[in-house]
């Protein structure tokens, strides 16, 4: 095993009530150009619970959750403030090791995006390239993460055809066993569903729900009912604003602020 | 932006006004079925019966409407409270019709019989229960938590009016066997007003917990002590 700059998160199956925080931010602002696009954000994403971001369109929920593994660095003229901890790390710190933030905080797109490669290699690409499994290994690997994510069984006979030729639920799901193949402690999900029918979406949603038994994972969505059924916390924000972060059931059932409220509602956005 | 959901609106104050129906029409029949009691009306008694199905009509009708707004609409927040406090209230109200019918029933019972002393104590319950009723369906419109503190309030008149009561008829049945038939029919005439009191708090706790997110026991802050005697 190679060295890393992070901790390893405590695991959800054997420290299930381990209420350190994963993921902290402090005061975090940040702007693109002129624009600032999160303003003094503070949040806390608890272990093993799924944390779901919901907001009207342009509201920085996307960018919050891309400032989690800095993914915004890709973007140019971005300027972060204030402070984001994975893990009790400092990831904004002169000198963090981007490729073990994203090995432990993986990402999951709108769109799934395999690699124009057969469903072994996507599973096993990362593997490959950090030399941490071969051979019988390698396999084992694979077979895993494909089990976990429900795959294995469907797939097991056809690991050498293309990826690209699976559903777009199937691509979906064998993008998070890609990320899985790194062992991440934190999964981002950014709209993971929205090119799914609802059938698939449900069959995501159950399978997000299973993975939060083992990992981390803060969602943005849309779909303010997907929330309510997957999430256990939940932030809303507005204009770059947290206006209001807390269990699931009461944002949804009686939130404090009457923006969220109007939201919820469907009077907002 | 904000934006209305007018269609929606309209479906919610709809479905309120569907239970201020509700409990308006069994509000009347508590009326009729204590009148009935105290002038030895038959027909009135009768009407009190047959009116039950009507009430059962309403709270099915309210009930799918309730349904129907959950499936289609997806409510939230205080818009999933109202319809949850909807679907709770009119159990509570039917419940409430029920207990006129059985007032109803003792009217026709004794309706050929004189009773052994005025009847005072029974009516003045039942326009004081009659108004709780008004004002929980009052407090349910306006969500008017005022209203709500003085519907408890008068729950506790009514505990003292039915511990009062019940002295009374017990000692009057000690003292005269000859009335015992008679004041046991009373007895269970004031229990039947005291318990509709006890589902009219329910529904000014259902109000309460719509307005403000927050379910409470309201009656349990009014305990009466049956016998103050015993308390210590």
């Amino acid at each position: 095993m190679e060295s890393t700059p992070l901790a390893t998160a405590p695991s959800c199956v054997t420290e299930p009530h381990s209420d350190q925080p994963v993921i902290e931010t402090e005061k975090l602002n940040l702007f693109y150009g002129d624009f600032q696009a999160l303003k003094e954000v503070s949040l806390s994403v608890a272990p093993c619970r799924i944390t779901a971001l919901i907001g009207p369109s342009g509201c920085g929920k996307s960018t919050l959750l891309r400032t989690l593994n800095r993914m915004n660095d890709l973007i140019p003229r971005v300027r972060v403030e204030g402070r984001v901890s994975v893990l009790g790390q400092d990831i904004y710190a002169p000198g963090a090791d981007l490729v073990a933030l994203r090995k432990r905080v993986g990402m999951v797109f709108q769109r799934p995006n395999p690699f124009p490669l057969s469903i072994y290699e996507n599973v096993a690409f990362a593997a490959r390239v950090h030399k941490t499994a071969r051979g019988a290994e390698l396999d084992e690997l694979v077979e895993r993460c494909l089990a976990s994510v429900f795959l294995w069984d469907d797939l097991k006979s056809q690991l050498r055809s293309s990826a690209l030729d699976l559903s777009l639920e199937q691509q979906q799901r064998l993008c998070i066993a890609r990320l899985l193949a790194v062992m991440p402690d934190v999964l981002l999900m950014d709209e993971p569903c929205s090119t799914l029918d609802p059938a698939a979406t449900q069959g995501l949603e159950d399978l997000m729900t299973e993975l939060r038994r083992q990992y981390t994972i803060v969602i943005v969505t849309h779909n303010m009912q997907q929330a309510a059924r997957v999430s256990q916390d939940c932030g809303f924000m507005l204009l770059g604003d947290l206006i209001e972060f807390d269990k699931t059931e009461k944002i949804f059932e009686n939130p404090r602020d009457p923006r969220t409220d109007d939201y919820v509602r469907g009077r907002y956005g | 932006m904000l934006r209305t959901r007018h269609a929606f609106d309209e479906e919610l104050t709809g479905l309120k006004q569907e239970l201020v129906k509700m409990g308006a029409f069994v509000e009347s029949m508590l009326d009729r079925s204590v009148r009935a009691l105290e002038q030895h009306d038959v027909n009135m008694a009768q009407q009190v019966i047959a009116d039950d199905d009507v009430v059962d009509d309403l709270d099915l009708a309210i009930e799918q409407h309730c349904m129907r707004l959950l499936a289609l609409q997806q409510p939230m927040s205080r818009d999933l409270r109202t319809v949850g406090t909807v679907m709770k209230v009119i159990a509570d109200v039917e419940r409430v019709g029920d207990y006129c019918v059985d007032i109803a029933k003792v009217a026709l019972s004794m309706a050929d019989i004189p009773y052994f002393k005025e009847l005072v104590d029974i009516p003045r319950m039942g326009v004081v229960v009659g108004d709780m009723l008004r004002g929980a369906l009052q407090a349910l419109v306006h969500e008017d938590l005022e209203r709500v503190r003085q519907v408890v309030e008068q729950d506790d008149e009514v505990d003292r009016l039915w511990y009062g009561l019940l002295e009374e008829l017990i000692t009057i049945m000690e003292q005269r066997p000859d009335t015992v038939r008679q004041a046991v029919q009373l007895v269970l005439v004031a229990r039947y007003l005291e318990r509709i009191a006890d589902h009219v708090v329910n529904v000014v706790e259902r109000v309460a917990y719509m307005a403000t997110g927050k379910l409470e026991d309201l009656s349990s802050h009014h305990v009466i002590t049956p016998h103050p005697e015993d308390a210590e």
